[in-house]
């Protein structure tokens, strides 16, 4: 079964929540590696999001959620994950286009969208220890999946799936982009706070799809 | 309001004071230019604001173009997201240097005070990046000839020596003064073997005061300019 603005809302609530559950340990991330305002930042963009999704009116489709939190975002995160999730989140908007029900390919595209958009913006590669580190391998999941036939709800769980795994593969790294660059080899022995966050964001839109799906 | 006729000069610093500052800094050399700060988030943190940077933009933009400098990696990231948002229009006049903050920002701060276009300003920002070369020029100067105050005709072109007479030497208001006076000459100008129109040149040539000063044109043109530029040192910058 495809998803809806349902699933678009109930993505959005849930990732404003893990990330308020997970606030002191994005900080704490980020302050080995970076400015340590990670969490906060995430934190503030989403819980400033939450109220406008009441305003959202009848008959919109998940891309308009999508566009909601990136404008919001953009706006309201201040530090770089502000324009690269902003970014993604606008890319995914676009590629989501009007339709009212996303199956597993739209899923697979509109991760791709989103990946491509943070590429776009913050020009970091695959081994930079960067959230891309997240978002590649879970869209090469998704995108697998997608083409076995895998539902939405399938195709998210091999993104969140990969994302984690590939957050869990930044800790080795040495950062190439962001502020840990500055710290060089240091930078190593620690994760990604970004793709920490990505992998949550995967991990709330899996679990707001097996909710759909279950419902 | 923007300043008409001129580019636009806006500095996104992760710090609301960094940014004002460097307003202040380069409203020094630049009284009448637009410069726009947009540093710290909405709220005044540490961060970048993308309503900040995009009114900033807007603020500075007089129709002849908008240069934008920034600090740190997200502060680009910022005003990049906030060129996306900006009619085409308005965006295919505004540009993100790639210069230092604090002489890239002088530096096209100047450059649009003297009515430079867009992309006038956006190489002097950028003649910032990669340090000015002329350490051994300015080492010339303590050699000098005694030939202070004389002028005569070098090998070819003009050249004249005087000495500086003002108590801080050419630091950034004379230097930016002397700089705007050389622009206003088609003919190419050096102090002490560095380009008359590069700001960053001229200041890093950390003139001081009694400092023998080579002023010379190898343009038979640019004896003008040479004496013109002479005059205005040697007057010590209506300074003491």
């Amino acid at each position: 079964m495809g998803l809806d603005i349902t699933w678009a809302v109930d993505w959005v609530r849930r990732s404003a929540q893990v990330v308020s559950d997970h606030r002191i340990e994005l900080i704490t991330l980020d302050r080995e590696i970076g400015d340590g305002d990670h969490g906060e930042n995430m934190d503030r963009g989403f819980q400033a999001v939450l109220p406008k999704l009441d305003d959202l009116h009848a008959g919109s489709t998940p891309g308009d959620v999508l566009k909601l939190v990136a404008t919001t975002l953009i706006s309201t995160v201040g530090g770089a994950a502000g324009p690269l999730y902003g970014t993604a989140y606008l890319k995914a908007a676009v590629a989501a286009g009007d339709s009212v029900s996303l199956d597993g390919e739209a899923i697979a595209g509109i991760l791709t969208a989103a990946r491509d958009g943070i590429v776009l913006r913050g020009k970091a590669e695959p081994g930079d220890k960067t959230m891309v580190d997240a978002w590649t391998p879970a869209v090469d999941a998704a995108t697998a999946a997608a083409a076995d036939g895998a539902d939405a709800l399938g195709a998210l769980e091999a993104a969140a799936s990969a994302a984690w795994e590939g957050a869990a593969a930044t800790e080795p790294l040495v950062a190439r982009k962001g502020r840990a660059s500055y710290l060089g080899e240091r930078s190593a022995g620690h994760r990604d706070p970004g793709a920490e966050s990505s992998a949550l964001l995967l991990q709330a839109a899996a679990d707001a799809a097996a909710a759909s799906a279950g419902a | 309001m923007a300043t008409a006729g001129k580019v636009g000069v806006v500095f996104v610093s992760h710090s609301q004071q960094i940014a004002a500052g460097l307003v202040d800094l380069a409203r020094q050399m630049a009284p009448t230019a637009t410069l726009t700060a947009a540093g710290g988030t909405d709220d005044g943190r540490i961060g970048t604001s993308f309503d900040l940077v995009s009114a900033a933009i807007t603020d500075a933009d007089a129709g002849e173009g908008v240069a934008v400098l920034c600090d740190l990696g997200s502060a680009i990231l910022t005003a990049e997201t906030a060129l996306d948002f900006l009619d085409d229009e308005v965006r295919e006049r505004v540009r993100i240097i790639d210069a230092p903050l604090v002489e890239g920002g002088v530096a096209a701060a100047v450059a649009a005070e003297s009515g430079d276009g867009l992309d006038a300003v956006v190489a002097a920002a950028e003649s910032a990046r990669g340090g000015a070369e002329p350490v051994g020029a300015a080492a010339d100067a303590t050699v000098g000839t005694d030939a202070a105050g004389s002028g005569g005709s070098a090998a070819s072109g003009y050249s004249r020596s005087i000495t500086l007479v003002n108590a801080d030497g050419l630091h950034a208001r004379p230097a930016a003064e002397l700089v705007k006076l050389a622009s206003g000459f088609a003919q190419k100008v050096t102090v002490n073997g560095t380009d008359a129109k590069s700001l960053l040149g001229i200041m890093s040539l950390g003139l001081t005061k009694g400092a023998t000063v080579e002023i010379a044109s190898a343009d038979p043109d640019g004896r003008v300019a040479v004496e013109a530029i002479a005059e205005l040192a040697e007057s010590g910058f209506g300074e003491a």
